[in-house]
């Protein structure tokens, strides 16, 4: 059904005994809401005061047929929020990225414009500015929820344009096509012209070419010379558009010395072309316009794949930069508590508070200084789950605050900031090549140099045999082999695989890591924040009287209410219910407990003997069990004990997943650590490490990872970068833990930034992925070329064949490459922490 | 088969015809918005407000 039938028809009174639908956006109406707003005469029923004051907007604009129109509803929050202070629209700063300056006081700029969701909507927004002052020309563009709008800045601002369509209903932002449309995005965009043009000269050439073959000699000599011409005329474009970009890499390769793949390339085309025109203008010889049409365009398909992959592989890092948003509300020194003024977000300095809106994205990173709220850091981490975010806690530019309104100091900004810090680390990962592209640059150097040695060779050999096919038999083997394997798949692969972990929350920051991790055969990982999360947390809560364990919890979270003690926030993070009880009178005694009266008794937590004080009874005997390594607390109140709280590091999510799947792969995983005995041996047995080695000093966690070296192992060391440095440095692989904050200045090959461990395992699996791939890619053009070339030289394969031959073998390889693709990765890994056990991966 | 003569030329005239009207077209804009025209061409303009 209609869903605008539905709102029509469902205002108060004819709605019957159903809860009736806001006649705006269609929610259910709140009992005993008092927003109405007059549409076409009669009062209608709205649930919102934001709905109201739309519905008010539009009709009183004149608007009101867009109730008729609509063919679905609109959103409802985008009715609701209140439209922020637009006065920051008219800077120039904020301006300078999407708005156009056209002359004689003419702007023009792009709007993006949320909430947009039918044709009425375009309808609504375009008649709406179209009656405003001063608003020259209005184009929405439906698809692309766009407004493209010219006003004369004489008679109207951008921040009135901005009020009306907020007015109406919809929220706006600049688009900046700078950001919406990259360098790379363009050239995209010129490579699919030259791919049309080869395809569509190609396709008329082919109908040129076979009837001269279909024909076979008997068309009339005129015929023939016509049809030569007409090839040539449509040859053209693809020789000077299409097949540019090859002759321009030809010819720096040329300049620089080296023998790049596109040198062969652009000769065999070359070649080709000029033998072709020279026998159309003398009508004597052969002419293959057919064939070069459709190298060029085959070609054109397979790089235009390859950049495809890359462009995906970029796009995760683009997303980073895109989500930083323009505006930021900084709090107003000096002026009276609460005001605010919108400044662009590249004005702030450290220092600076802002005070961020629930759905706003953190403009810059900070410490949050008052609010609850909970952020969306999957940008970030890859992790969809949202972080809680309580005072005192960092957030990070460019995540997204869900929940409550937040309170921030700024601490960075601009090239220190987190965000910078991952494009650097991601650029330097780009600079870098490993080891086995080197090689394969090398070998493609060496490959080209020897297949245009060979192509001329071949053409003076057939030039004794026969000198009217050497030409072409050289045109042959310059164009059948194939180098792309070497020198286009394996670029490929690897910016698809470090896409793809970026996206699981890895990042890969040096050139080398993937094909190391894949080769890695012991995996040694630190304790302390790697294994564990590195803070304290509430392990066992054991009941000694007569409370229950949740009233014990409750009572002693209570109790720490006010405390920043590392047991008092492991508590409270435990006991969210703890505001229910009311404590009087506490008192902290530091180093020791707390004391308080609830419901007139005296309550302690704190140390077994702190807490024995209250009562003056001996300790209970359970206390004799907890171990050394574990940190408890007693609480107690005047009659004797209540409850005893141990208190250690816990283990990090997906760390026994991620020992059981790399022993799985043959890999051995060792625990170095610093810490008691006990304590490593608890988490090892927990987590199933066979090789655990205990209160070790940096030194002995150096030698021991030199003893496994020399054993010829290939050590992956994970640590939290910062402790673990030296030993970091000295494993062939070092993975960091980046809890965020300290990312810009790590070292490490590859950052795991999201909390769950287990996203490791997906990264040796892609680095295995990869490095296979790529082998693939260099035995399919081995073989390829082995069988190909010698081929051509005997003069087996015609100008056409080669051209299909090489083009289809570049498909297939990049094809190949991008199999390596994010979401094929993440489907493989099984949905991460939430489900229990392994059985996805043990199926696999 | 004399028509050869004037069909052969004709078909290059058509194909770099039909490849300047895709460019224009394409540059124009023409393929922007692929969805609103068909919904602007049911918007009545006006209509008598209350």
């Amino acid at each position: 059904m209609d869903p605008s039938l539905v709102t029509r028809h469902s205002s108060p009174g004819t709605a019957g005994a159903a809860p009736c639908a806001c006649f705006h956006c269609g929610e259910p109406v709140p009992e005993g809401s008092r927003f109405s707003a007059v549409v076409d005469g009669a009062p209608r029923a709205m649930c919102c005061v934001g709905c109201a004051a739309v519905a008010q907007a539009i009709t009183t604009s004149g608007l009101a047929a867009y109730y008729e129109k609509r063919s679905k509803l609109p959103q409802r929050e985008a009715a609701a929020d209140a439209p922020g202070d637009l006065a920051v629209y008219d800077l120039p700063e904020v301006q300078r990225p999407f708005v156009r300056d056209a002359g004689a006081g003419i702007r023009q700029a792009t709007l993006l414009v949320d909430g947009i969701t039918c044709g009425a909507c375009a309808w609504l927004i375009e008649r709406g500015l179209q009656r405003c002052e001063g608003v020259r020309g209005v184009a929405v563009n439906l698809s692309a929820r766009r407004v493209q709008v010219e006003w004369d800045e004489a008679r109207t601002h951008l921040s009135a344009i901005m009020g009306v369509v907020d007015a109406l209903g919809y929220r706006t932002r600049g688009f900046d096509p700078a950001a919406g449309e990259s360098a790379a995005a363009r050239e995209r965009r010129g490579m699919i012209w030259r791919l049309f043009v080869a395809g569509f000269a190609m396709m008329q050439v082919m109908m040129y070419a076979v009837p001269i073959y279909i024909a076979d000699g008997d068309m009339s000599r005129d015929a023939e010379q016509l049809m030569r011409w007409a090839s040539f005329t449509l040859t053209l474009p693809v020789i000077l558009w299409s097949a540019g970009p090859f002759f321009r890499n030809a010819w720096r390769d040329l300049r620089t010395r080296r023998a790049g793949m596109d040198v062969p390339v652009a000769l065999g085309i070359a070649v080709a072309f000029a033998a072709s025109a020279w026998a159309t203008v003398s009508g004597r010889g052969e002419v293959y316009f057919d064939s070069i049409t459709m190298f060029v365009f085959l070609l054109l398909g397979a790089r235009y794949l390859e950049v495809l992959a890359r462009a995906r592989a970029a796009e995760s890092q683009q997303r980073l930069v895109r989500h930083m948003p323009a505006v930021a509300e900084r709090l107003v020194a000096g002026v009276a508590a609460g005001g605010t003024e919108r400044i662009a977000a590249a004005r702030l300095v450290a220092g600076d508070r802002v005070l961020i809106a629930p759905g706003a994205t953190v403009p810059a990173d900070g410490r949050v200084m008052s609010g609850q709220s909970a952020a969306d850091e999957s940008l970030l981490t890859g992790e969809a789950r949202p972080v809680p975010k309580h005072a005192g806690d960092v957030v990070t530019g460019g995540t997204v605050n869900l929940s409550g309104p937040l309170l921030v100091e700024v601490t960075r900004v601009g090239p220190e900031s987190v965000l910078a810090g991952i494009v650097r680390l991601m650029d330097r990962a780009q600079s870098g090549k490993p080891r086995i592209a080197q090689l394969a640059d090398r070998v493609a150097q060496w490959f080209v140099a020897a297949l245009v040695a060979v192509a001329f060779a071949t053409a003076i050999a057939w030039y004794w045999i026969d000198p009217q096919r050497a030409l072409w038999v050289m045109v042959a083997v310059l164009v059948v082999s194939c180098p792309c394997a070497l020198s286009l798949a394996t670029p490929a692969a690897l910016a698809a695989a470090t896409g793809a972990l970026h996206r699981l929350g890895i990042l890969v920051t040096r050139g080398h890591a993937l094909e190391t991790l894949s080769q890695v055969t012991h995996v040694v990982l630190d304790k302390t924040g790697t294994l564990t999360l590195g803070r304290l947390a509430l392990i066992g809560a054991i009941p000694l009287g007569g409370e229950a364990r949740e009233a014990a919890l409750a009572l002693a979270a209570a109790l720490e209410r006010g405390s920043e003690h590392p047991v008092a926030r492991a508590l409270r993070a435990e006991t969210p219910g703890a505001a229910q009880v009311r404590v009087e009178d506490v008192v902290n005694h530091p180093g020791l407990g707390i004391e308080g009266r609830v419901n007139g008794r005296r309550v302690r937590i704190g140390s077994p003997a702190f807490a024995s004080g209250v009562n003056g009874r001996p300790l209970p005997s359970e206390l004799l069990f907890a171990a050394d390594e574990v940190t408890v607390a007693v609480l107690a109140d005047e009659q004797g004990y209540l409850a005893m709280f141990t208190f250690g590091d816990r283990v990090r999510p997906g760390a026994r997943r991620l020992v059981r799947e790399l022993e799985a792969g043959g890999r051995t995983v060792c625990l170095l650590s610093g810490d008691r005995r006990a304590t490593v041996e608890h988490v090892a047995r927990e987590l199933g490490i066979r090789t655990a080695v205990w209160e070790s000093t940096p030194d002995c966690k150096l030698a021991y990872v030199r003893g496994l070296q020399a054993r010829g192992a290939v050590v992956a060391m994970v640590g939290d970068g910062i402790n673990d440095a030296p030993v970091l440095a000295q494993a062939q692989l070092s993975i960091a833990m980046g809890g965020g904050t300290d990312l810009a200045h790590a070292s490490a090959d590859m950052v795991l930034v999201a909390d769950d461990l287990f996203r490791l395992s997906a990264a040796f699996d892609t680095a295995g992925r990869a490095m296979r791939i790529i082998r693939q890619n260099l035995a399919w053009a081995a073989a390829y070329n082995a069988v190909a070339i010698p081929l051509a030289v005997a003069g087996l394969v015609t100008p056409l064949v080669a051209g299909a031959g090489m083009a289809l073998s570049s498909l297939a390889v990049v094809a190949n490459a991008l199999r390596l693709r994010p979401a094929a990765i993440a489907a493989r890994l099984p949905p991460a922490a939430r489900s229990a056990g392994g059985g996805a991966l043990a199926a696999r | 088969m004399e028509a050869l003569y004037l069909l052969i030329p004709l078909s290059v005239v058509l194909v770099l015809a039909i490849g300047a009207v895709f460019w224009w077209a394409l540059a124009s804009g023409q393929f922007d918005d692929l969805e609103g025209p068909a919904h602007r061409i049911l918007m009545d303009d006006e209509r008598a407000d209350p």
